[in-house]
């Protein structure tokens, strides 16, 4: 079956739903229809600009422009997941951390993916790299910052029972664990939500697309719980290593807790 | 175990210097604000800071930071506790409720919410919990600070007993007849500068 291939008029005659939404907002003196339009129009500027570029990469094909496009759409999510917390660490520790996190968890579930069920030839060819990238990526930015966030906002909230633990003696790292456990927990819980919810309450986006793009919906589906798995071990490496990068940086070689990096 | 600082810097201010024979006792006063708490974190190793600190002429760096702060052992004016009942607190549950007659609390404390006990019960709690390490050297920040003269009074001869048995005690207290009942030489912190009274 061949994909239904969508004109210019298809799209107009779509966004009249997104003009709906501005008389709504009109009616109702929502104040919000301004913001819609300004929304609908940077949305559809920027799908066409990355449809443009990832055409001309497709074309270009080679590994260092591939890996070049990685390497940016890996520093935007780092920035991202370090701008989310409200406590920031010192010296970058939030870039740090958000940019180790959502890397490792990228390059380490993207590769395993090309390497071990995709397979295409060449590996890295761009076609699938960068789409595998970016949906791994966009999941890796919210563990990771959610992972971050409550481990930054926690260590402010525990600091009395970890310094009591650190003065009886404890090691940092064991004073240190439940709240690892709590950030880890609520960076991963997500996901298993969606995984969970996946085909009986929403049917992925993905998937969907997949489907009306005329792939059959076994294939589709397919697809679907092979990004679901790996989306599962990006999010784990994501969460667990932006905490642990996070708690590095508010310890030191006297296993201190060195609230002070944190404002 | 005769603790030596020397030209100890910080938050606090410093550089400060001061020995400690064992079973000796300091007490420091001085505004709120002074730096004595940190003072105090600063021998525990738990704040950085410049200088160098010895027990018995052995570097504070040949020990691991956990063996240091078994030894040197600080208790906060408002100590933390990391479960939600009592009794996960004090693994040597034996010796804990040994301890607990002499400073007027029931045994039963010890198997109730945390969020449960008086704000005494838990200082005198927190201090058992240091005390089960055998510590050297004792850092008490206001220990007795929300107890009443009893409970002080129960407090002052646990570490009088402790003193005898060669533990070093540094208080941070308001208390100016206290320092004189553990024979404390009293110290004043204030602008950086400690200044025997």
């Amino acid at each position: 079956m061949n994909p239904i291939l969508l004109t210019p008029t298809d799209l107009i005659i779509a966004s009249s739903l997104v003009v709906l939404d501005a008389v709504v907002s009109v009616w109702l003196g929502l104040r919000l229809h301004q913001q819609l339009l300004v929304a609908a129009v940077r949305c559809t500027i920027q799908l066409l600009l990355v449809g443009y570029l990832l055409r001309f990469v497709f074309a270009i094909d080679t590994p260092a422009l591939t890996l070049g496009l990685v390497l940016v759409m890996v520093a935007i999510a780092g920035r991202e997941v370090a701008a989310r917390p409200e406590k920031k660490l010192a010296r970058y520790g939030n870039q740090v951390a958000g940019l180790s996190a959502v890397a490792l968890a990228t390059f380490v579930t993207a590769i395993f993916a090309l390497a071990t069920a995709l397979r295409p030839h060449p590996w890295y060819a761009a076609r699938y790299a960068i789409p595998l990238a970016g949906i791994m990526l966009g999941n890796a930015l919210n563990a990771a910052s959610l992972s971050l966030d409550a481990l930054l906002s926690g260590v402010m909230r525990e600091r009395a029972a970890i310094e009591a633990q650190l003065a009886l003696g404890v090691r940092f790292r064991d004073a240190t664990k439940p709240l690892i456990r709590a950030s880890v927990r609520r960076g991963i819980l997500p996901i298993i939500n969606v995984m969970s919810a996946a085909g009986i309450v929403t049917l992925p986006g993905i998937m969907t697309g997949q489907i009306l793009a005329g792939l059959s919906p076994i294939e589709a589906v397919k697809y679907q719980i092979l990004l679901m798995f790996l989306l599962a071990g990006a999010v784990g490496i994501a969460a667990v290593s932006a905490a642990y990068f996070a708690i590095a940086r508010l310890t030191d070689d006297r296993e201190r807790l060195r609230i002070d990096r944190l404002g | 175990m005769r603790l030596v600082a020397s030209g100890l810097t910080g938050a606090a201010g410093g550089p400060f210097d001061f020995s400690l024979q064992p079973g000796a006792a300091m007490a420091i006063t001085g505004p709120s604000g002074a730096g004595k708490s940190v003072l105090l974190r600063m021998i525990a190793d738990l704040d950085p800071h410049g200088g160098t600190v010895t027990l018995d002429g052995a570097d504070r760096a040949i020990f691991t930071a956990p063996a240091w702060r078994k030894r040197v052992a600080y208790l906060a004016a408002e100590p933390g506790w990391w479960h939600d009942d009592t009794a996960p607190h004090f693994p040597d549950r034996a010796r804990a409720e040994a301890l607990m007659p002499g400073l007027a609390l029931d045994p039963k404390l010890l198997v109730q919410p945390v969020h449960r006990l008086s704000t005494g019960e838990r200082m005198r709690l927190a201090l058992i919990r240091v005390l089960l390490n055998d510590p050297a050297v004792l850092l008490l920040d206001e220990p007795t600070g929300a107890l009443d003269p009893h409970a002080t009074s129960l407090v002052e001869t646990i570490l009088l007993e402790r003193q005898r048995t060669g533990t070093a005690l540094i208080i941070v207290t308001h208390d100016m007849d206290q320092a004189a009942r553990l024979g404390a030489r009293r110290f004043h912190l204030e602008a950086g500068t400690l200044t025997p009274q």
